[in-house]
């Protein structure tokens, strides 16, 4: 037994993998927020007057709104006079290929993993990188403009395909949604934009990389994903990020668009900066993530992986609008050290005959807390419709937590809603067990555990999958003693 | 091959093992037996370092090493094998995937190659053919959902596959029928040759039917009151236990 607990307690003082700062000059603006640097990103974005004016109404009511405190989740208050709201690497030529990118950024992204070039060439995955606020690269356009499929930075989108962008924007998540997609509307800096055209199957997963580099600047992406009728699209969303002594604030808003018999994969494996094994630093990941199947038929499935991050508060949800929509929510949340997760779903059914399948899967260890809030929601004229969920809690350790939050509201009689809900422990004689057939400790843990997560790993596609786990055995790295 | 030497060792604080001594030689089969309570399944988890047990007093050495200063992975890896009483369901947990892990690093340790998936097949194929096993097992999660003797029979499948020095069998004969029981004990005796040896521990003579102990123990009250021959089952068979509570001299 002393010498397991020797072993974990250097795995437990291994140092977050992904830790390093790149060197890249950065263009930034003052500290704070007002009205001004909300027109400044505008101007600087050469946005046209309806988008300001959006982003203009949305600071506006920010002004008038607090921060929820229904989370589970502790804090201290966030200073949003103190950070930076918009920051972009000074050179940004047109890029017309992977080699004019700055070679520096090449080199954060080859330590991370993820060698752009051999990724077009061997995995076939177009990747859009966001670096910080602005894209520099963006691959594989040619191929999916043959067929219609337009794939770019948020901001381009603006530029070239503004009626697209207005006619969706705060379509599923409105300026006014929450104080955070509220703060996001007001100063979103860049992200991803997505539009699959009638009829077509994107050949390809779409794939982002995000990545927060510069210091005290608040991360604000917003990404639209629209695919129309018949059309089907998968996109990835992986993170790392660097090592930084102070909390960061993240407030993303995503928002997914399903036209008639469109289907939108939608998956994530989040891995930022969850802080040192004192709860020091780490990233504020307060996340509004939504779709709405608005066609007949349509289908949405996210699926989330999330391993890092100090605070996650997050609720991918559906808007099953269209009858026979489909809404799918398969989610991985771990807590070790002092992390903390609240994070959960929204189903709300309003089309006939519209189903939604939940299956989540939490994982305490250290002291970190974890806590599953979903909300399955059937309106009067939802008839016929079906929710089944799954909550299952694993524990490591004595001092972690996890709490089941799940919420009705069912207003047509004929509904059926299935709600399943565990909490294990990983037993000493499971880990026992497996130590006798030679496996370590630390393998016996990642083997349990992804066996407790496989029903949600098989929903990933396959190269995701692996890289879902290898983040996973990292950051329960320690754990066991 | 292993020494046993007056071990002592308590569970939540209460001593079962109280001075244990056992040699066993390289090809041998020792049987251990007595009553419920005895501390024979004390034995085999502390031989196999179930870290619930704490040894208070006495030595152990394993092919010259001393075992207790070793890691149950270790011990595994050294060529130490626990066939479970209580075989641990691992959901969600290929079996197949379990053991090729498990094959891996034991090989490695033995400056083997590691198996690729198709030799791993090949070998575990045969394996469960001469254990009249069905293959669907591989598929499915480490022991969820087995029944009582497929799990039971999952346990000797597995130390056929990892080809241990040492199988500690801890009542693997409770709850098979006389069918499995044979099929169980073949496995085990095809496995028997002059560097391997065997402590099987059982409440019930009728394995040693099928596995013929080169020595039979009898502990009681975590000692072991009695050693001989085959024979010696057939005598606590027919007489029981209480025959032997008062210790002859000798």
């Amino acid at each position: 037994m002393t010498t397991s607990t020797e072993t974990i307690e250097q795995l437990a003082s291994r140092e977050y993998q992904h830790g390093f700062i790149t060197d890249v000059e950065q263009e930034t603006i003052p500290r704070g927020l007002s009205e001004d640097v909300v027109r400044l990103i505008s101007a600087k974005k050469q946005e046209p007057a309806w988008l300001l004016e959006w982003r203009l109404q949305a600071y506006r009511m920010w002004l008038t709104m607090k921060e929820p405190t229904w989370g589970n989740v502790k804090f201290d208050p966030i200073d949003y006079q103190n950070m930076i709201y918009y920051a972009a690497p000074k050179k940004k030529p047109v890029l017309q290929s992977l080699d004019e990118v700055d070679p520096e950024i090449r080199r954060t992204f080859e330590k991370l993993g993820i060698p752009l070039d051999e990724q077009k060439m061997l995995s076939g995955v177009a990747v859009d990188a966001v670096f910080d606020s602005v894209s520099v690269a963006t691959t594989f356009k040619e191929k999916l403009g043959e067929l219609g499929i337009i794939f770019c930075s948020f901001s381009e989108a603006v530029h070239h395909h503004p009626e697209l962008v207005r006619k969706y924007l705060g379509t599923v998540v409105p300026y006014s949604d929450n104080f955070y997609a509220t703060l996001n509307s007001a100063v979103f800096s860049d992200g991803s934009f997505a539009y699959i055209p009638k009829g077509v199957r994107c050949p390809m997963e779409l794939s982002t990389y995000f990545r927060i580099n510069a210091k005290d600047t608040g991360q604000f992406e917003r990404t639209l994903i629209i695919a129309e009728d018949g059309a089907y699209v998968s996109y990835l969303e992986g993170c790392t990020a660097p090592m930084r002594d102070e909390n960061q604030l993240h407030a993303a808003v995503v928002e997914l668009v399903a036209l008639d018999n469109a289907t939108i994969k939608y998956s994530t494996v989040q891995n930022w900066y969850p802080g040192d094994k004192d709860g020091k630093g780490g990233i504020y990941n307060f996340v509004t993530k939504r779709g709405k199947c608005q066609g007949v038929n349509s289908k949405i499935t996210w699926t989330q992986v999330e391993t890092g991050s100090a605070i996650t508060w997050k609720y991918p949800g559906c808007i099953l609008q269209g009858d026979n929509s489909i809404g799918e929510f398969y989610s991985v949340a771990t807590t070790n050290n002092w992390q903390q997760a609240d994070t959960g779903t929204k189903m709300i059914h309003l089309g006939k005959n519209t189903k939604s399948t939940i299956v989540s899967k939490g994982i305490s260890a250290g002291h970190g807390q974890n806590t599953y809030r979903g909300l399955v929601k059937i309106a009067k004229g939802a008839k016929g419709a079906h929710n089944y969920s799954q909550c299952d809690s694993l524990l490591i350790g004595d001092r972690c937590g996890a709490h089941t939050f799940p919420y009705l509201e069912i207003k047509n009689s004929t509904a059926k809603v299935e709600h399943e809900a565990s909490t294990s422990k990983i037993g000493e004689d499971q880990i026992f067990y497996c130590r006798q057939r030679g496996l370590s400790t630390e393998d016996a843990v990642n083997m349990i555990v992804s066996g407790f997560c496989k029903d949600v790993f098989r929903q990933l596609p396959m190269e995701f999958a692996v890289e879902a786990q290898k983040l996973l055995s990292v950051s329960l790295e320690g754990s066991v003693g | 091959m292993l020494t046993v030497r007056n071990l002592h060792a308590r569970v939540a604080g209460r001593e079962i093992l109280r001075g244990i001594n056992l040699e066993i030689m390289h090809g041998e089969v020792h049987a251990i037996m007595g009553p419920n309570g005895s501390g024979k399944s004390t034995l085999a988890r502390v031989l196999a370092g179930h870290p619930e047990y704490e040894v208070t007093a006495g030595e152990v050495t394993f092919e010259g090493e001393d075992l207790l200063e070793m890691d149950p992975e270790e011990r595994a890896r050294a060529g130490i094998f626990l066939a479970f009483q209580y075989p641990v369901e691992i959901p969600g947990v290929n079996n197949a995937y379990f053991l090729k892990a498990a094959l891996n690093t034991v090989r490695k340790q033995r400056g083997l190659e590691e198996l690729d998936a198709m030799e791993f097949m090949t070998l575990v194929r045969e394996r469960m053919k001469q254990l009249d096993m069905d293959e669907s097992l591989l598929s499915r999660p480490v022991n969820e959902g087995f029944s009582g003797g497929e799990k039971k029979r999952n346990e000797i499948f597995q130390m056929a596959v990892l080809e241990p020095k040492l199988g500690v069998l801890d009542e693997t004969d409770s709850g098979l029928d006389i069918d499995a029981l044979k099929v169980v004990a073949g496995g085990v005796n095809a496995m028997r040759n002059a560097d391997r040896a065997f402590l099987v521990v059982t409440h019930y003579q009728r394995l040693l039917n099928y596995i013929v102990p080169d020595q039979v123990h009898v502990l009681t009250e975590g000692r072991i009151i009695r050693s001989g021959g085959k024979e010696l089952a057939l005598e606590l068979e027919e007489k029981g236990y209480g025959w032997l509570e008062q210790p002859v001299g000798g």
